[in-house]
């Protein structure tokens, strides 16, 4: 009946007990909350079984923020042990349990967080920035989400239940084959990811369709906004990189659940495949992540610097090669594992050609500030810091994309540090450029500017405090993924910074908790009443903050890069005049039953349920036949209803 | 079509042609399909190149020549070429509103899918049967997989095919079932092309 589900699943050690009741009576305070104030009704109508971009953009960047927690605080409890278990003290961490950590780690950072991320501020921005009312595929598009959100679901199961993965946050073979990991753990990774997977390749399809036919008259290839470029480079990525994914982890299920051989080490199975087709989809993903924060600064600076972005051509090619090249370099991942020369020497060139077009990039938005009237706002901030990091970042990459260097240095806290500056450094800071940056035009109102500066802050001496010493480190002969090491190593210090810088860090993600509080508790005297605060040039500006939810009344006509700016100096083309009918999906819950089903489907697998699998496998089909089978279903909204909507944010703009 | 001349003139008309993205539904399904073929090509693509690296790996087991017969591959073959005629005059007749040729054409297009199957099920319980099953080989696992997923599409495309004849038994040709007898066709021959990948790489070069 439950498989290999015992009781035993339920026994965890001290500190994972704290966080499960934790999280469980979080959990319950927060339904006890929404049923103290009768809002569930208002959730499923307006949230749950929404199809509008904008309330699934949202919906993202919660479950991602919220996962930002979880992999947070794996993050902290391995610093804080690291600083601790040093010789005879062994820190408050069992070996075992430390592997699940940065296992856990790694998997909710890039899964949920980076992929919550990007895609929340595509949902959000994208449809505006295009001027158009919709995505191409409403439902698919929330079909994508509520695989997101089942698979991150399903991640906060195994912590509660049973064991996470101790392999890896890309759980390598042999390892993480059946007979060096016979429990759960590596089951609930496969499920946690592949969900996840599935959803995002359905998103990346709906946004390149979206990009490619929903754009507004006038608006060319070359009209588009380059955070728009930047999407429809990262989801050219997705589509091709994701089913990669997607049958890599068919392949190690097939290995885990029916005995057959593709990366055993025995049978002439080849572990080795493993990481080269793990890759041949992990290194496309960094770009996946890291071209939106390029597409974000792109934005952001121009708008600050009140000038046009320089170099829009060159950075438009400057994506395209990097989404090219991104695909002839997952080698450099394992340089270690003994390819030939000819072959690493090729990689490490390809590698090495990554940075002219980042450069390029770089000397871009440098460029964009020159003799601009710069506004060091906090979303500028974020990009000062970036520019910093990145740099630091990028060129410890390339020191690293030389085999010979990458033979001393691989899997030691120096890669570590590399990486993190380019995922902390570049997406994430990024994203927290592009959360201040958009905030207003979709709450309608603003965050608090001192609390973002502060935040800003301490974000920025905690990284530093927290991973350049890593560089240090990792020179020294640190390896990643260490529980213990001993004191003549004489790495304590070194490690004690860093988790100072961690704390550091953590005090940010207080005051920026705090500071969203604050503003949603101060909304009403931080109202955006114009749509444009920061005089931006782009059609999402063109609209009341927050927009309407058919976005554009009248669908815009653009022949200029700045469309706003274009009407402000007088020269863009005449724009239709008339309202007419706008037609809208329904909204429909079925995207939310997929996800609920798809949860219990890799909750049944990871625990041999057969009967719970099949059941809710044959469930999912018939859902999806019903909702394929079923007319287009649309809501219309007349041209008066709009007339009068538009009249009354008229009157309420003019009231202030 | 009419959404791209909307983009590349620019006149004082411009107003009355604005689209209302909803009406172009067709190309951009058709376009969206397209997408999703080609990620499941990318699927079949790893796929292939697993087969690739393991065909040799057979660990004392059968290689493809010991296995493989060529003459079960060829029928197969035919049968999946004629369906995808069949389908095609399918779609044909949906063009031409026919609705009882379009249930005859699909429904045969069914029963060849469904023999191709059953041959395929069969190959597969011959080789279990005589000791040669997934578990004995690398080599065996990559074959069983290769081939079984595109079986599973082909299976995945019988059952859309009986929804889709219960659809236009129900709705008859609307602008919907229309487009999905179209987007269903894709799918049909997308499998077609990736056999015929299959017929070459696995079994034609298998038993040379």
């Amino acid at each position: 009946m439950f498989g290999r589900l015992t009781l035993e699943a339920f026994k965890h050690e001290p500190s994972q007990n704290f966080a499960v009741v934790m999280m469980v009576l979080t959990g319950i305070g927060i339904m006890g909350a929404i049923t103290y104030s009768k809002k569930w009704k208002w959730l499923w109508d307006e949230w749950f079984t929404s199809v509008d971009p904008k309330k699934i953009g949202l919906m993202y960047i919660i479950v991602a923020l919220l996962m930002f927690f979880k992999g947070f605080s794996d993050a902290l409890m391995m610093r804080l042990q690291q600083a601790l278990s040093v010789g005879d003290a062994h820190g408050f961490i069992a070996p075992g349990h430390f592997q699940e950590i940065f296992s856990a780690h790694g998997t909710t950072m890039i899964f949920f967080v980076g992929m919550g991320v990007v895609f929340g501020l595509m949902n959000l921005v994208i449809p505006l920035q295009i001027g158009a009312r919709d995505v191409a595929y409403p439902f698919l598009n929330a079909l994508g989400f509520w695989l997101f959100a089942a698979a991150s679901v399903l991640s906060l199961f195994s912590l509660a239940i049973g064991k996470f993965s101790a392999t890896g946050w890309l759980a390598y073979p042999p390892l993480s084959g059946i007979e060096y990991s016979p429990d759960e753990g590596v089951d609930y990774w496969i499920w946690i990811v592949q969900i996840a997977g599935i959803g995002s390749t359905l998103s990346g399809i709906n946004f390149i369709v979206t990009i490619l036919k929903m754009r507004c008259p006038g608006m060319t290839f070359m009209k588009m906004p380059i955070f728009v470029w930047s999407g429809l480079c990262a989801m050219v990525l997705v589509i091709f990189a994701f089913p990669i994914l997607t049958a890599t982890l068919v392949l190690l299920s097939l290995d885990r659940y029916l005995g057959m051989h593709f990366f055993t080490a025995g049978f002439g199975g080849n572990p080795m495949m493993y990481i080269n087709l793990i890759w041949a989809w992990g290194h496309p993903e960094v770009y996946i992540l890291i071209l939106p924060a390029f597409g974000i600064f792109s934005e952001v600076v121009p708008t600050f610097s009140e000038k046009r972005l320089f170099g829009y051509a060159s950075m438009v090619w400057a994506l395209i090669v990097i989404t090219f090249l991104s695909f002839v370099v997952w080698l450099h991942h394992f340089f270690t594992m003994g390819a030939s020369s000819g072959v690493n020497a090729f990689f490490g060139i390809m590698t090495m050609l990554i940075a002219i077009p980042t450069g390029v990039k770089l000397f871009n938005w440098l460029f964009t500030k020159f003799r601009g009237r710069v506004h060091f706002t906090s979303p500028m901030l974020w990009f000062f810091a970036f520019v910093l990091n990145f740099s630091i970042g990028g060129m410890t990459g390339i020191l690293l994309s030389a085999p010979p260097v990458d033979y001393q240095a691989h899997n030691s806290l120096f890669l570590i540090a590399h990486f993190h500056g380019m995922v902390i450094g570049g997406m994430l800071f990024g994203f927290f450029c592009g959360f201040t940056y958009w905030f207003p035009k979709f709450t309608g109102f603003f965050l608090s500017e001192r609390l973002n500066i502060y935040a800003f802050w301490c974000w920025f001496t905690g990284f530093l405090l927290a991973f350049m010493p890593l560089y240090m480190l990792g020179f020294m002969g640190a390896t990643r993924r260490l529980d213990h090491y001993e004191a003549s190593t004489g790495w304590q210090p070194l490690f004690i910074i860093v988790g100072i810088g961690a704390l550091i860090i953590l005090c940010g993600v207080g005051v920026q908790i705090y500071g969203l509080f604050m503003s949603i508790k101060d909304r009403k005297k931080n109202l955006d009443v114009t749509g444009n605060p920061w005089n931006g040039r782009t059609l999402e500006w063109s609209t009341p903050s927050p927009p309407p939810i058919y976005n554009f009344a009248i669908t815009p006509i653009v022949d200029d890069l700045d469309p706003l700016w274009a009407i402000k100096e007088g020269h863009a083309p005449p724009q239709n005049k008339n309202y007419e009918d706008i037609h809208l999906p329904k909204n429909t819950p079925m995207g939310l039953y997929i996800g609920i089903l798809s949860l219990i489907f890799g909750f049944a697998m990871t625990w041999y349920m057969t009967w719970l699998a099949l059941a809710s496998f044959v469930a999912i089909v018939i859902c999806l036949i019903i909702r394929l089978s079923g007319e287009d279903e649309h809501e219309m909204i007349t041209a008066k209803q709009v007339k009068e909507m538009e009249a009354a944010h008229l009157s309420k703009q003019g009231a202030r | 079509m009419e959404t791209l001349a909307v983009h590349h003139t620019h006149d004082s008309h411009a107003d009355t042609r604005v689209p209302d993205p909803h009406q172009d539904t067709f190309s951009k399904t058709i376009l969206g399909f397209w997408m999703y073929l080609m990620t499941d090509c990318i699927l079949f693509a790893t796929l292939f190149a697993t087969y690739a690296v393991l065909h040799n790996s057979t660990f004392g087991g059968p290689s493809s020549r010991d296995i493989f017969s060529l003459s079960i591959a060829s029928i197969e073959t035919m049968i999946l070429l004629f369906s995808s005629v069949t389908c095609g005059l399918g779609v044909l007749s949906a063009v031409h509103s026919k609705k009882n040729q379009i249930i005859l054409w699909f429904a045969l297009t069914f029963v060849l899918g469904a023999s191709f199957v059953a041959i395929e099920l069969h190959e597969f319980s011959h080789l279990v049967l005589e000791g040669n099953s997934w578990n004995r080989s690398a080599f065996l696992s990559s074959f069983f997989t290769l081939v079984g997923t595109h079986g599973l599409h082909v299976t995945v495309g019988l059952f859309w095919m009986i929804v889709m004849i219960v659809q236009v038994l129900l709705s008859g040709i609307t602008v919907a079932t229309f487009r999905r007898l179209v987007v269903f066709s894709m799918f049909w021959h997308f499998l077609d092309l990736v056999w015929i990948f299959i017929f070459t790489i696995v079994y034609l070069m298998g038993v040379i």
